[in-house]
């Protein structure tokens, strides 16, 4: 005799004890803490921030924490909390001028003022396992020297003052929120920059990927990357002035492009510009790519059809916690829909006589 | 633990949906763009539902909640779960008890009444979305009026199959005028979306967008004189209750080639049964 | 600040507004039923009914047109008190409120684009009388007909004719609400 399912409620419930056992793992082993997790797996707790839109290294390590190292469910776990954050103003602009820099170095020019500072970076480390790390050591200790007092200027600005790269006109409009407003199409820049900062690693790093390999190409230069905290202000209106509210980290990328120039124009270099939470250079520096090859219409440029220029295509399908939910949705009962197909593939049969 | 507003969502995010519900109401089947929030529960999963039920729900409604027709399906489990932790609704599996009804791919087989609402969760809203992948160009389609294209595809279907080969998230128009996607429910559900006396809403989370078809509101499933459309489903009774007009889900029961069709609406089922009916496979 | 300013607003948000929502849908949803909204008292001249709907629809992110006697300093300081929402014009409004009269004429009123015909003002039409009397309706959210007492037939005929364009209208007097959306066939 039949007897239909019952029980979901048990079965969810043991599944989510379970889940926390797992997560635990073998108990005879200590326990990490979120602290550890701060401060050992800091580049995970940079993209969960970054991803999540929410700058907060504790709630991003505990989020970590909580997923099982899982980083997008960690970024899932990050934006429904945010969501809920009431909000109390808007800050003025960061500026990155004033980046106070552990790392800033420019493909464009060998040397220039600010210098280059390679900072700490997997760069030129060879890729070996290294066995040592399995035991556990002392804390390495690094050589250290004063921090470049004075704020290091764009490489960008020295083009500017020769006129070989497009004019960054400064613009106050408030830029549009996609959190807040539904996505619409067309979308102008500083939209396009607030989703592609927020964006998939994997996702904009293919992307970038796919235009250096010829889907519209845009020969970038990386003219400056660097990474470092800027100042948070907010301007309190019962104070009359903008104080300090606190300080983020941040990864700026600029990259200077294949030039443009018309009957009219003089050739001029163009830009990518790419900027995101945290050290976290892969994705600055794929942004700055995307973002270049999503302005070729501003620029005059043609469509060669390639996915990375599609604006439409892009916006869509950058964001992980959209993409994984709707593609594990999936895994969700649909017997009703297989049902009826099921109906009408064996009806088709039927009447075809196979 | 934070203490989340009643029905977890805040008020000025209810307030934003409650209008866009408002404006799908007058127009309906036009789909409404709504700054969609992150949930926690993963897009996909029902979060544009969850959204329109946390934002019409009072806290004196019956809540009910269905996915593929059952109660017990373990994503309606916890979408009731949800509700009954942050907006301490009561909630029932009896349809005819329940004032709003959450929905996953059915709609229940006793006729709605009047005073209550059906919530759908919506994947992909945009019934053009299959023929023409970009919002920009079906939005422009939407407002011309231009629906040639899904006829053109509906008519290929007939060519090649000899039949409309679409049986799930059937298109419909509504009021003569916007094409809508119904949800993937079954064509089998389509008769039950005009002239229902309940209101239904229709939320996209992912793709922030949220519709509704007020009661009694004219709604046709698209088709054509010489291949009208035709609901038919499953030519069996449940195997539980004997009933001949529900929807079945079917069900393997051995590794031989046994199977048996059952009531797809649990509720339904098992009402049936209470009053006495069985199917061949009761016991 | 008026005590009268501060006075007024629902006094447990979430379950007020859920209430008073769920009477204006229905009252969207079933053009020419009536409907209570309680909660709120609002300062002359708006109803209970009008001030229930603002509060429960408006915030800093609807522009709201204050029309005739509706604009007066008591309203508002409560306006802005309780709800935030900017004062706009009409043409650029997204909710508007005041008697027929003073909300006239139409044409002044977003009825939405072709692309975005929600992108459309909703009217708040304080009345006089509201009753199930007068114009016959037929259309969504009508079994059979309805009737209700409407100031001014032709104008809901003209709206319609521009259907999916429009406006949508609800009918406050006292505590009663009743709606109007554009799809409803007014004779």
């Amino acid at each position: 005799m039949y007897v239909a399912v019952k029980g979901g409620e048990r079965a969810i419930a043991n599944a989510h004890s379970w889940l926390a056992e797992e997560r635990r793992g073998d108990t005879a082993i200590a326990e990490l803490s979120v602290a550890q997790i701060r401060e050992q797996q800091s580049l995970a707790v940079n993209r969960v921030m970054a991803e999540g839109s929410l700058y907060d290294p504790d709630l991003a390590a505990l989020a970590i924490k909580q997923a099982r190292g899982d980083l997008i469910e960690a970024i899932f776990l990050i934006r429904a909390y945010r969501t809920t954050l009431p909000r109390f103003g808007v800050s003025q602009p960061v500026d990155t001028g004033a980046m106070a820099c552990d790392r800033r170095i420019s493909a464009t020019f060998k040397d220039l003022p600010g210098g280059q500072v390679l900072g700490p970076t997997f760069d030129y480390t060879h890729r070996l396992l290294d066995f040592k790390l399995a035991a556990e050591g002392d804390a390495p200790e690094a050589p250290e020297r004063t921090a470049t007092p004075e704020a290091v200027p764009h490489v960008t600005a020295f083009l500017n003052r020769e006129g070989l790269i497009e004019e960054a006109v400064p613009d106050d409009t408030s830029p549009p929120d996609l959190t807040r407003e539904p996505l619409e199409m067309p979308a102008d820049r500083a939209l396009r920059l607030q989703a592609l900062t927020r964006a998939d690693e994997g996702f904009i790093l293919g992307l970038a990927y796919s235009t250096q390999r010829g889907y519209a190409r845009n020969h970038a230069f990386v003219g400056e990357l660097r990474i470092g905290a800027v100042a948070v202000e907010m301007d309190i209106p019962e104070l009359g002035f903008a104080i300090e509210i606190g300080e983020i980290t941040l990864t700026e990328c600029e990259t200077v492009n294949q030039f443009t120039g018309s009957k009219t124009e003089p050739p001029q270099f163009t830009r990518g510009y790419g900027l995101v939470f945290g050290q976290t250079e892969r994705k600055a520096i794929s942004m700055a790519l995307v973002d270049r090859a999503l302005r070729w219409q501003e620029l005059g440029e043609d469509d060669v059809g390639a996915p990375a220029q599609d604006a439409e295509f892009v916006l869509y399908h950058a964001d992980n916690i959209q993409a994984t939910g709707f593609l594990e949705h999936i895994k969700l009962p649909h017997y009703v829909d297989f049902q009826s197909e099921l109906e009408l593939v064996r009806k088709l049969r039927r009447e075809a006589g196979a | 633990m934070t203490e989340y507003n009643f029905a977890y969502l805040d008020e000025q995010t209810k307030r934003m949906i409650r209008r866009a519900i408002l404006k799908g109401l007058a127009i309906p089947g036009y789909q409404v763009p709504f700054a969609s929030r992150e949930m926690p529960m993963p897009y996909g999963w029902g979060t544009g539902g969850v959204q329109v039920s946390a934002a019409v729900l009072t806290p004196e409604d019956r809540f009910k909640v269905i996915d593929q027709g059952a109660d017990d399906t373990t994503n309606a489990v916890s979408i009731r779960g949800f509700f009954e932790r942050t907006a301490g609704v009561a909630t029932t599996t009896h349809t005819e008890e329940a004032t709003v009804i959450q929905t996953r791919h059915r709609i229940p087989e006793v006729p709605l009444r009047e005073g209550q609402i059906l919530v759908y969760q919506v994947p992909i809203p945009e019934p053009l979305r299959f023929l023409e992948p970009r919002e920009s160009e079906t939005r422009k389609m939407h407002s011309l009026e231009e629906y040639g294209l899904m006829h053109v595809k509906l008519y290929e279907d007939i060519s090649r199959h000899g039949h409309i080969a679409t049986s799930y998230a059937y298109p419909v128009r509504v009021e003569a005028r916007y094409v809508m996607d119904p949800s993937p429910i079954p064509k089998f559900d389509n008769p039950k979306l005009g002239d229902c006396a309940a209101i239904q809403l229709f939320g996209a989370g992912r793709e922030q967008r949220i519709y509704a078809l007020p009661p009694y509101t004219q709604v046709v499933s698209l088709d054509f004189e010489d291949h009208p459309f035709d609901p038919s489903k499953a030519d069996h009774p449940c195997g539980l209750c004997g009933a001949t007009n529900s929807y079945l889900d079917e069900v393997i029961v051995d590794d031989a080639g046994g199977r048996m069709f059952v009531c797809s609406d649990t509720d339904y089922c098992e009402a049936r049964q209470a009053q006495g009916h069985r199917g061949k496979d009761a016991a | 600040m008026q005590a009268q300013t501060l006075e007024g607003g629902f006094a447990n948000p979430p379950a007020d507004a859920a209430h008073a929502f769920r009477g204006v849908m229905e009252a969207m949803a079933r053009p020419g039923t009536l409907h209570q909204l309680a909660g709120a008292t609002p300062p002359a001249p708006l109803s209970a009914a009008a001030g229930a709907v603002l509060l429960t629809l408006c915030d800093t992110e609807t522009p709201l047109y204050l029309a005739g006697d509706a604009d007066c300093a008591a309203v508002r300081a409560w306006v802005a008190f309780h709800t935030g929402a900017p004062l706009a014009d009409a043409a650029n409004c997204a909710f508007a409120i005041g008697t027929w009269q003073a909300l006239a004429p139409l044409s002044g009123f977003p009825v939405g684009t072709p692309d975005y015909p929600d992108r459309s003002a909703t009217l708040i039409v304080e009345c006089d009388t509201l009753d199930t009397k007068g114009a016959t309706l037929t259309g969504p959210g009508i079994r059979d007909s309805a009737a209700l007492s409407l100031p001014d037939p032709q104008a809901f005929r003209d709206n319609a004719a521009r259907f999916p364009l429009g406006l949508d209208f609800l009918f406050t007097c006292g505590d009663r609400v009743a709606a109007l959306p554009r799809t409803t066939r007014v004779r």
